[in-house]
């Protein structure tokens, strides 16, 4: 009853003063806006960031061939004949975790159809390849395993070549001439846009890869295989294994250097978590200071108040209120005007991050975490920085504070 | 029967550092249920401090104070502060309402701090009727700004009344009056007393003085003189007197 009185008396008390209340606040609004807004576009350019990287494919194990060296000239990776199919087919069918496997061969050609011509890039893959990249058809299917085995003529198209070579779309069934030789058309891949490296991710035939070694490489080897492993916890395993098994495969005795390199996308997932990461603690240290600002604030305003609400305090003493009635109705203004504050900051918050998606087109999040760690947040700072004053409000001598003027 | 106020030999040394002050040296009083008392004197005389502990604002250096039969003398802060809620009401020379709030409000404000399990109806309720019993029932949505002295007055009698006191306690409550307001406001105390309140206030007016039953004449921290007033003044027919003044001079001119 007494407590329900005393929080009676602080909202009176602030609702009378409500200018100086809100400019008070004004801090911990600004403060907490501020972190609602970095945090959703944080979050949204972070789910972007996972997204593309997701669209990498996950879990995948790229096996180079090694670099070949030709009168003192090295040749980069995969330019050994080191990879064979056999490689392959032994990584797909002898490791145990590994769900998928893709011998890639790469190529560029002019390509014709409809009386169009268009330069695009030619590239050799196995049946499993899109569902380890995680890409799926517009429209149509994807070539079969026996396609890959008897080496067939047929393709699958990105958006960009059906944009210039099929205006009216389409596409499917049609034939598509790659160096004079007839494809068929079986499936469009849904549009992927540009990569982050500026490559036009859609301008690309992909046709079996034993079809491009056969009619355009003309190589028996491969410059590298994709491996997709079952899970991100297998796969230091699973690179293992297949290092394991090409050194016996390739005859490669102990202190030899391996002819192929086994390399996986973890590194660029790492890169993008400590990036993330470096953002959270900045946006972190921004909230704590930000808070702790408006905290001052609030401090600094409740110690003029109390001062200058001496003789309401000595009035208040003298009719009754206990030293802890006073120190509750100060602590209860200061948390009210930190949690209002802390409320008009989230709403400001969200307002401005809706505004920012809709002007500049930036994904934006709005994160419930945030915005109950906002509150917390807000509703702690009441406590600290209103403790002191309210403190010292208790501790004020009737007689002298009856006395003040 | 119990007096309401009993003080024996009591002393307040106030000791700054190096230098002692005594400033009430061994006062005994007794207050009777019902009585309108004076306390008067200089200033200096110690009235003020004996008024602070009276008004269990402070505590005695030496002695006994008996409230309504309880000895209030060695109490901690809260609950010298109870006592204050429930025995005492307190009416000040500079009215000290709560400013921004309404008369009701001010009035309210004593019951904030009692355990009594009041509503907020019966709290607004009692509030108005003691604005009632003041003369201020229709006043009771002003704010003090918008009252004047003798009502800002009235209004602090309104709240010192509200929780049913044993003693009214009012400090210099004429201090900041006019006269003629002055005798209104004691008008209001003669009228509280003939109810049965109990009433003590510190005056340096002989006039004021003149309106209680009994006068107790402090000096230099000792009771000097406690004297049962002989030719009372009644407020009622002094406003009475005053008007026929004021009518007699415009009948003149």
């Amino acid at each position: 009853m007494r407590l329900f009185f005393t929080i009676y008396v602080a909202l009176r008390a602030l609702r009378r003063n409500k200018m100086r209340s809100i400019l008070t606040a004004l801090g911990i609004i600004i403060g907490v806006g501020a972190v609602i807004v970095m945090v959703s576009i944080g979050d949204g350019s972070e789910s972007m960031i996972e997204a593309q990287i997701a669209s990498l494919g996950q879990n995948i194990i790229l096996v180079y061939a090694g670099s070949a060296t030709s009168g003192g000239a090295r040749s980069g990776y995969g330019g050994a004949g080191t990879l064979t199919i056999d490689d392959a087919t032994a990584i797909k069918t002898e490791i145990r975790d590994v769900i998928g496997v893709s011998p890639e061969v790469r190529g560029g050609s002019q390509v014709l159809a409809n009386g169009l011509n268009w330069s695009t890039r030619i590239v050799g893959e196995s049946e499993d390849y899109l569902s380890m990249r995680q890409w799926p058809l517009a429209e149509g299917a994807m070539f079969s395993d026996q396609d890959v085995r008897g080496d067939a003529k047929v393709c699958i198209v990105g958006q960009t070549i059906v944009n210039n070579l099929f205006p009216d779309g389409d596409p499917i069934g049609k034939t598509l001439r790659i160096r004079n030789m007839p494809f068929k058309i079986l499936g469009v891949l849904v549009s992927k846009g540009f990569s982050l490296q500026g490559v036009d991710q859609d301008d690309m035939v992909m046709i079996p890869y034993t079809s491009a070694m056969k009619r355009f490489s003309r190589q028996t080897f491969l410059p590298f295989i994709n491996v997709q492993a079952v899970d991100g916890e297998h796969m230091p395993a699973a690179e293992q294994d297949i290092a394991n098994l090409l050194r016996d495969r390739h005859h490669i005795t102990q202190g030899r250097d391996d002819d192929f390199t086994v390399r996986d996308q973890q590194e660029i997932a790492d890169a993008a978590a400590a990036t993330t990461a470096t953002m959270r603690y900045l946006l972190f240290a921004v909230a704590c200071v930000s808070l702790v600002v408006g905290g001052i604030g609030i401090m600094n305003i409740m110690l003029v108040s109390v001062t200058e609400r001496t003789r309401e305090i000595g009035i208040r003493m003298a009719v009754g209120a206990h030293g802890s009635d006073i120190r509750m109705q100060f602590l209860i203004e200061a948390v009210v005007l930190s949690l209002m504050g802390g409320l008009l900051g989230i709403l400001g918050g969200i307002g401005a991050s809706q505004l920012i998606s809709r002007l500049n087109h930036w994904p934006t999040l709005i994160s419930t975490v945030a915005i109950v760690a906002a509150v917390l947040f807000s509703g702690a700072v009441g406590i600290c920085f209103g403790y002191y004053p309210a403190s010292k409000a208790a501790k004020l001598d009737p007689i002298e504070a009856l006395r003040y003027e | 029967m119990t007096s309401v106020i009993k003080l024996e030999n009591i002393h307040k040394v106030y000791d700054s550092g190096e230098v002692k002050v005594h400033a009430v040296r061994g006062v005994s009083i007794e207050i009777q249920k019902g009585e309108f008392v004076a306390l008067m004197g200089a200033s200096g005389s110690g009235k003020s401090t004996l008024m602070n502990l009276l008004g269990c604002l402070d505590r005695p250096t030496q002695g006994r104070y008996l409230l309504d039969g309880t000895d209030v003398s060695n109490l901690n802060r809260n609950e010298l502060a109870d006592i204050r809620n429930k025995k005492l009401g307190f009416v000040f020379q500079g009215f000290n309402l709560l400013s921004r709030t309404t008369a009701l409000e001010n009035t309210e404000l004593p019951m904030l701090y009692g355990n009594r399990g009041t509503t907020r109806r019966q709290m607004r309720d009692r509030a108005l009727h003691c604005l009632n019993i003041v003369g201020l029932g229709n006043r009771a949505d002003h704010f003090p700004s918008q009252l004047s002295g003798g009502q800002q007055q009235r209004a602090a009698i309104a709240r010192g009344l509200v929780n049913e006191p044993q003693v009214l306690l009012a400090d210099e409550p004429t201090g900041n009056l006019d006269s003629r307001t002055s005798i209104e406001v004691m008008g209001v105390f003669q009228k509280l007393n003939q109810e049965g309140i109990t009433i003590l206030m510190v005056t340096h007016e002989l006039d004021i003085a003149r309106y209680c039953k009994r006068n107790l004449i402090l000096r230099d921290g000792e009771l000097v003189n406690d004297v049962k007033v002989a030719d009372r003044l009644i407020a009622d027919d002094e406003i009475h007197r005053l008007q026929q003044a004021e009518a007699a001079v415009k009948l003149t001119k």
